[in-house]
């Protein structure tokens, strides 16, 4: 079993009318079942209302199973004694910066997760100095989160759940308010994690650049998981993708159009660098 | 525009003052207010002003900004004075028709208005050496043993420290709705008071919405990053007296000794 396992995991969302009787349900997410091995880079993909959100919910026991179940580190998220130690396990980034800082001092909101912990002062203070300088903004230790950009917010949000040394991380479209350098500072900070210190990423996206470096790709649609594998093998299947309303980044896409119109293209080029070498030879 | 506030009126600086446990600099400004209190004469006021006089120098604050903060109190300082100085029956000193001045009456005057000036300046030299987020810690620790009686004061206290990281926030977001509001046409300026409360609608309702869905937001990023209450929790930055907390201690003590002493003898 690996870190996260999740069996014939289904959610509904439940609307209520005046009375507070459930009057509708929605299913977010539909029989999914999925292992994820400590160490991996996992992207999850999907549009708008996929369920990817719903899903990273789950790996964080902040919403818990209509039916099916989810295991972090072997641990059943529906047990409730063991709710702390799941969240310490498995540490979650959210979309908006500014609505996950809690402390006015960027040291105080890294050293958050480890004061709810109980660790003990001192040590509060290595984790800091630790996770400060694992996403680089050490230098920023004593600045005001509301003068930062929202790229080096998002790497203290980084830091704020890396300071509780959690196994691993679930980033729910991290990237999505940032603009491209700060999208290219929060994933070489999230990659640079995942290698110095093998923690676990997931994250889940809807830009399919930032699913090209995974180790795994998994695409939702309507609750389900519908294609899992090698971003190689996903990204090769480019009109599968797009029944899916999701696009292939531009470089798969252009050679894409290139073999249709002819050209003698391997399938499931992902950089430009591969297009360059394939072209030329 | 809101960018760059400063909530309160912090001084940033590194005098004896600033370097004070907040805890001991909220003490401290409770017994300044008591001992104004206390002193009721002349010679009273004046270990009062040398008091008073130390800690300004003490802290380095520019005095300008200080006393900006009596300005506010002009007014209510004016009516009081005004109030004291005629109203008061006595020996008369001066009469000019139904106007009469008491001896008892200046001197009852005199009073309020050291008092006063004395009360506001010295409350400004805690918020000008304190951040908020001191006084907030400070507040939780001193008001600890409440939780006895189930009040809740982390939660309190945690309220507190968020509502001022979100204020900045919530400003700009004020300053950014109302120009998407005006660029649509909306008008804030003109009317009187009735129609410009009015006019705020269209920006209060998307404002207060907001601010909804940021707390929803803030209270699952809190939970996700293991918060439950104040139980069981350590602190990065706990509260600890050093030397010159006690230091100051003993000083607001002697102080505070002066004050009985004079009370008693009757000076």
């Amino acid at each position: 079993m690996g870190i996260i396992k999740a069996l014939g995991l289904v959610f509904d969302y439940l609307k209520y009318d005046e009375e507070g009787n459930v009057e509708d349900t929605q299913r977010a997410i539909d029989d999914v079942s999925l292992d994820i091995e400590e160490g991996d880079f996992i992207a999850i993909l999907g549009h708008n209302g996929s369920g990817k959100s719903t899903l990273a919910k789950h790996m964080n026991a902040l919403l818990l199973p209509t039916e099916g179940t989810m295991w972090v580190e072997g641990i059943d998220t529906s047990k409730e004694e063991k709710l702390w130690r799941i969240r310490q396990k498995a540490g979650m980034v959210f979309q908006n910066p500014d609505n996950q800082i809690i402390a006015s001092v960027v040291e105080e909101d890294v050293g958050f997760g480890p004061e709810n912990m109980g660790i003990p002062t001192e040590k509060i203070w290595k984790r800091v100095d630790d996770s400060l300088k694992a996403v680089g903004m050490l230098s920023y230790r004593n600045h005001s989160p509301n003068r930062l950009s929202g790229g080096q917010k998002q790497r203290v949000a980084i830091a704020g759940v890396m300071a509780m040394r959690p196994k691993c991380i679930v980033l729910d479209e991290p990237t999505a308010m940032l603009d491209p350098i700060g999208r290219r500072e929060v994933l070489d900070a999230v990659h640079e994690l995942n290698r110095e210190a093998g923690v676990t990423v997931i994250l889940i996206t809807h830009y399919m650049e930032e699913a090209i470096e995974a180790d795994k790709v998994f695409v939702m649609d309507n609750g389900k998981v519908v294609m899992q594998g090698s971003p190689r093998e996903v990204f090769s299947q480019v009109e599968t993708l797009k029944s899916y309303r999701l696009d292939v980044p531009q470089v798969t896409e252009l050679a894409y159009e290139l073999s249709q119109a002819g050209v003698k293209l391997p399938q499931g080029i992902l950089t430009i660098e591969e297009l360059e070498e394939a072209l030329c030879r | 525009m809101f960018k760059d506030i400063t909530l309160g009126q912090y001084y940033p600086g590194d005098s004896v003052l600033h370097r004070l446990d907040p805890r001991t600099k909220l003490i401290g400004t409770l017994a300044f207010i008591i001992s104004v209190f206390i002193f009721h004469t002349f010679p009273g006021y004046a270990v009062a002003t040398v008091f008073l006089a130390a800690v300004i120098w003490l802290s380095r604050i520019p005095p300008r900004l200080i006393f900006k903060g009596l300005k506010a109190i002009m007014l209510l300082l004016i009516i009081t004075v005004m109030f004291n100085i005629f109203l008061t029956p006595g020996e008369i000193v001066w009469s000019w028709r139904f106007l009469k001045v008491s001896r008892e009456g200046l001197s009852l005057s005199g009073r309020m208005a050291i008092r006063l000036t004395y009360l506001v300046t010295g409350s400004s030299i805690m918020t000008l050496t304190t951040t908020p987020n001191q006084l907030t810690n400070a507040m939780e620790s001193l008001l600890r043993p409440l939780n006895r009686i189930n009040v809740p004061v982390h939660e309190i206290a945690m309220m507190m420290s968020i509502a001022l990281r979100f204020i900045p926030i919530l400003m700009e977001e004020t300053d950014k709705i109302m120009k998407a509001q005006t660029a649509r046409g909306a008008d804030f300026e003109s009317g009187g008071i009735i129609k410009k409360v009015r006019n705020m609608i269209p920006l209060l309702v998307p404002l207060f919405i907001s601010a909804f869905r940021r707390a929803n937001d803030l209270a699952m990023a809190m939970e996700a990053r293991c918060y439950h209450g104040g139980g069981g929790r350590t602190q990065m930055k706990p509260l600890r007296y050093a030397m010159i907390d006690y230091a100051a201690f003993v000083i607001l003590t002697v102080y505070l000794a002066i004050g009985a002493v004079f009370r008693i003898v009757g000076i």
